[in-house]
């Protein structure tokens, strides 16, 4: 198998606040090959958003990556300098943040934003990069593109705008966009176009895509690949199909179990009992052992990861298999 | 629901607690800056209200002081020996640490009673407009935005320009500068809280609108109240001593510390710079003292109030 | 935007005619002004001629008017001391003021700001924590406090600069200004200075706090994520969210930097209308008194329809008149 794309080996990023230190991603591995679409699940504070920013190198203070390695077609993140990062971000890997609303510069016109994203990377002239600001805004199906280019963000609905963000990514080309819970502000019919839109996109380009929701039913339709995160780490990762038809960790059983779905109209949907434990706390052993139906003695030291067919992982003492 | 959980809901939640005032004040004395200003600022008062038994001389009985002794420097001895004038001598011969005692009374004084005054009337008019809302609130509203929108020395110069000089005409001049504050502050909490849950119980309980305000609504503004007037004060004491420095604000009879500065401020030039150079530190104490006590208490009392 | 204009314009004219009737009624009716223009010797009849040449027999509103068409007309009556018209005397006073007030503006937002915005980076370190303090001493100090201590230092002690009066003027474009002679300068550095301090601290204060709550925004992080260097995100995005805020606060308090201008140009002996106006309360020159605070009031309420205006101007979101 050649070079994946990206490859994280136990990553960790940490928080150092005055309560104690938060161990947002604590120790996650994970690959994501050329053209792959993978979806990373977890609840808010699972630290997914945190995996994307470790990426990213935008790890907002007091946090730190303090282990780890991120490869990037086998070249290490973590070791760059400042103007190496600059020259990753936004080139090679692009983001796209959750609320369309925020991510844009309230006091800059749209022109303005794309126009210096290109140029930040690339030697071209103004009606260069302007031109192609224009072509991005079309691929990502904004209607007449060069009127709209010249508008400020607040003359854009949320869609709208989350289209223009994502435009803005796909600028450079980049070989992967990590998004992170782009459609989780937008309303269910403009979440499916984008969807469709982002599913269309990669296939064309081949580029990859790493998603990062809450939402399962989002990724069952999008994805190759799931991850499921718990407390900052990855509790279980496979194919979607098989990871939605046959979760192997109570987690993710819990997760899939909570969806309402038409086969069980009627029924009372699972909950998961408890709530998500304290980043700062993390009970020893496994995370989620207090609120597992499964959790035993055993489960109060560190689970083994277990790899099965297909190529799924799971980190418990007790999966389905 | 029994009587007694209704009293439970109707108790206003921050104010009556003990433990919670207690915790305050340990949480106040935790910050050592603050703490040393609360304590300046109590003997400033000290020293304010005990003047004429602290100082050596009063500087406005014209029996005790002699020309002779007129802008002598820091540290001299009368003429006749009998004292040691510590911070020097106005060009009466008055002893400027006496002086300023008695001018710190006089600007304490001032400020504080024009605070309590004007505290008073802005909460009546607050609550007033925040209560009845409609026309009535909206009309004293613009009344203070457009007060606001002035800066206070104009408001005052208007008014002194008017009134001329004297210890009343400062104080109203200074109540009035400050009133639209507290009106304001106090409709903006009024507002907040007049939605909160207790005061939806008392409503249950057919209270009187008047008994609702006053016992229920107002507690719950003071700890605000208490952070703004602290503040207001200290800005009231600069302003009067400003507006007097500049010869409008108290009479000649009245020696405040700003009046003390601008006496002084004309032998500036000629080297006896202990004239108003004094008086300025006290008042500089004074103020920077009150201000701390102020910051902190801000700090102190507002996790209180977002609840 | 035509609706909004006609709005303010006309609730500036109502808030000037209830300034004017207070000024009139303060200063000309409960003050006599007959008491100082005639010869306490007067007899009866001289004294009743003098009210009726004044037109002080009239009813008080008829008075108004005449006052008030006069003062349309910018005849607010001679100064007594001058024996001048109060308005020429103001004016040649304006642009003193003006001077000292512009200085003081540009130095508090050449210095305020970027002071304002090292202390939002760097606010948990000692650098921006001394900013802070500095702020905050610069917001409880009374401003003549300040000045006195200027003038012992810098005028007295170490004998730099002069410590009163201003400076040799030359004319540009018609207006005497002194900034653009040596003598002028020194003698500008000081009051200028002094009525900085109170607005430069907030001018970090605001700039503090924009920084601080854009840094947090996702538009930064998004920006960052575009590879944008940190002097851009923070030069062009960061700067120009934080500027319409700034400018505005700023702008509103150039009014009160002419109102405070009168404490100032005490302490400096500025020849400015602040001085002249606090010579004139001490001599009872009732004409400049109501003259001044008129002017004042009226370039009060211009500053902030500017302003205003400027705001809506500058800020897409409210020029297109949409919520944000």
């Amino acid at each position: 198998m050649s070079t994946p794309l990206l490859e994280i080996s136990n990553l960790k990023t940490h928080f150092f606040t005055r309560a104690g230190v938060a161990k947002a991603v604590n120790g996650i591995s994970l690959t994501i090959n050329k053209g792959e679409v993978v979806g990373i699940v977890g609840e808010s504070g699972s630290g997914k958003s945190v995996t994307g920013f470790s990426i990213m190198g935008l790890v907002d203070e007091p946090g730190r990556v303090v282990g780890g390695s991120i490869k990037f077609k086998g070249r290490e993140l973590l070791t760059q300098s400042v103007e190496e990062w600059r020259n990753f971000r936004g080139n090679e890997v692009a983001m796209i943040f959750q609320d369309p609303m925020m991510t844009l510069n309230p006091v800059l016109r749209i022109d303005t934003q794309m126009i210096e994203a290109v140029r930040t990377h690339e030697k071209v002239s103004k009606a260069e990069a302007r031109k192609r600001a224009v072509e991005a805004l079309a691929m990502v199906g904004i209607p007449s593109p060069e009127e709209r280019v010249k508008a400020y963000p607040h003359q854009f609905s949320g869609g709208m705008r989350q289209r223009v963000a994502i435009a803005t990514g796909l600028l450079n080309r980049p070989d992967l966009i990590i998004a992170d819970e782009p459609t989780t502000a937008l309303d269910v019919t403009i979440q499916s176009q984008i969807l469709s839109e982002m599913q269309t996109l990669c296939r064309k380009t081949g580029m990859s895509l790493m998603w990062v929701t809450h939402d399962l039913t989002v990724i069952a339709g999008l994805a190759n690949r799931v991850a499921v995160m718990y407390a900052g780490k990855i509790i279980e990762e496979g194919a979607v199909e098989d990871v939605l038809d046959k979760p192997l960790h109570p987690y993710t059983e819990g997760l899939v179990g909570s969806v309402p779905s038409k086969n069980h109209r009627g029924e009372p949907l699972y909950q998961i009992p408890g709530m998500t434990p304290s980043l700062i706390n993390l009970p020893e052993g496994c995370s989620f052992r207090m609120r597992c139906p499964k959790a035993t003695e055993k489960c109060h030291c560190e689970p083994p990861v277990t790899e099965t067919a297909n190529g799924r992982r799971v980190c418990c003492f007790h999966p389905n298999l | 629901m029994s009587e007694h959980t209704t009293e439970a809901v109707v108790q206003a939640p921050a104010v009556q607690d003990e433990s919670l005032i207690l915790e305050a004040v340990k949480e106040f004395f935790e910050n050592r800056v603050a703490a040393v200003g609360l304590v300046i600022f109590i003997i400033m008062i000290g020293v304010a209200l005990f003047a004429p038994y602290i100082t050596p001389q009063n500087p406005y009985d014209l029996m005790s002081i002699d020309i002779m002794d007129g802008k002598l420097a820091p540290g001299s001895k009368s003429f006749d020996g009998s004292v040691t004038y510590w911070l020097g001598t106005d060009s009466q011969g008055r002893d400027m640490f006496s002086s300023i005692l008695y001018g710190l009374r006089i600007s304490l004084g001032v400020g504080v009673v024009s605070t309590i005054i004007a505290l008073v009337i802005g909460a009546v008019i607050g609550l007033w407009a925040a209560f009845v809302g409609g026309k009535t609130d909206s009309v004293i509203m613009r009344i203070v935005d457009l007060q606001l929108s002035f800066p206070a020395i104009l408001v005052a110069l208007i008014l002194l320009a008017i009134l001329g000089k004297g210890v009343d005409k400062i104080i109203l001049a200074l109540i009035l500068v400050q009133w639209a504050y507290y009106a304001r502050a106090i409709r903006s909490n009024v507002i907040v809280e007049r939605s909160k849950e207790y005061v939806e119980a008392a409503k249950c309980l057919a209270l009187p609108q008047r008994r609702i305000m006053f016992s229920h609504v107002l507690p719950n503004c003071t700890p605000e109240l208490i952070v703004i007037s602290t503040v207001k004060v200290a800005s009231a004491i600069a302003l009067e001593a400003t507006l007097s420095f500049l010869g409008l604000g108290m009479p000649i009879t009245e020696p405040s510390l700003g009046l003390l500065i601008s006496n002084g401020f004309k032998y500036l030039q000629s080297g006896y710079y202990w004239i108003s150079f004094y008086p300025g530190v006290a008042l500089l104490i004074l103020i920077v003292s009150i201000n701390l006590v102020g910051d902190r208490l801000r700090d102190v009392l507002n996790p209180r109030l977002k609840r | 935007m035509l609706a909004f204009l006609i709005r303010r314009i006309s609730q500036s004219a109502v808030v000037l005619l209830v300034m004017s009737l207070l000024v009139f009624v303060g200063v000309f009716y409960i003050g006599n002004p007959i008491d100082i223009l005639i010869a306490p010797d007067a007899t009866p009849a001289e004294y009743a001629r003098a009210v009726h040449e004044l037109g002080l027999d009239k009813p008080l509103w008829e008075q108004y008017t005449i006052f008030l068409k006069g003062a349309l007309h910018g005849d607010f009556g001679n100064s007594f001391v001058y024996n001048e018209p109060a308005l020429k005397v103001i004016l040649d006073r304006l642009p003193a003021t003006l001077e000292l007030a512009f200085t003081a503006m540009f130095i508090a937002v050449i210095f305020g700001i970027p002071l304002g915005m090292v202390a939002g980076m760097k606010a948990n370190n000692w650098i921006g924590r001394n900013i802070m303090r500095f702020s905050i001493l610069g917001f409880s100090l009374p401003t003549f406090w300040v000045g006195l201590m200027l003038i012992i230092i810098f005028s007295v002690q170490l004998n730099w600069l002069p410590s009163g009066g201003r400076g040799e003027t030359v004319m540009l474009l018609g207006i005497p200004v002194s900034f653009l002679t040596l003598s002028g300068l020194a003698h500008l550095i000081l009051p200028a200075t002094n009525l900085a301090l109170f607005k430069t601290s907030l001018a970090i204060r605001l700039t503090r706090a924009g920084v601080q709550e854009n840094m947090q925004m996702d538009y930064v992080k998004f920006a960052r994520a575009k590879g944008l260097s940190e002097t851009r995100v923070i030069g062009l995005h960061v700067m120009k969210n934080i500027m319409i805020p700034v400018i505005t606060v700023l702008g509103m308090e150039f009014g009160s930097l002419i109102a405070f201008a009168v404490v100032t140009e005490t302490i400096f002996a500025w020849p400015g209308m602040g001085k002249l106006v606090i010579d004139s309360i001490g001599v009872l020159d009732r004409p400049i008194i109501v003259a001044y605070l008129l002017i004042t009031v009226t370039m009060f309420i211009i500053i902030n329809l500017v302003v205003d205006i400027l705001y809506s101007i500058l800020d897409p979101r409210v020029r297109l008149g949409q919520e944000r």
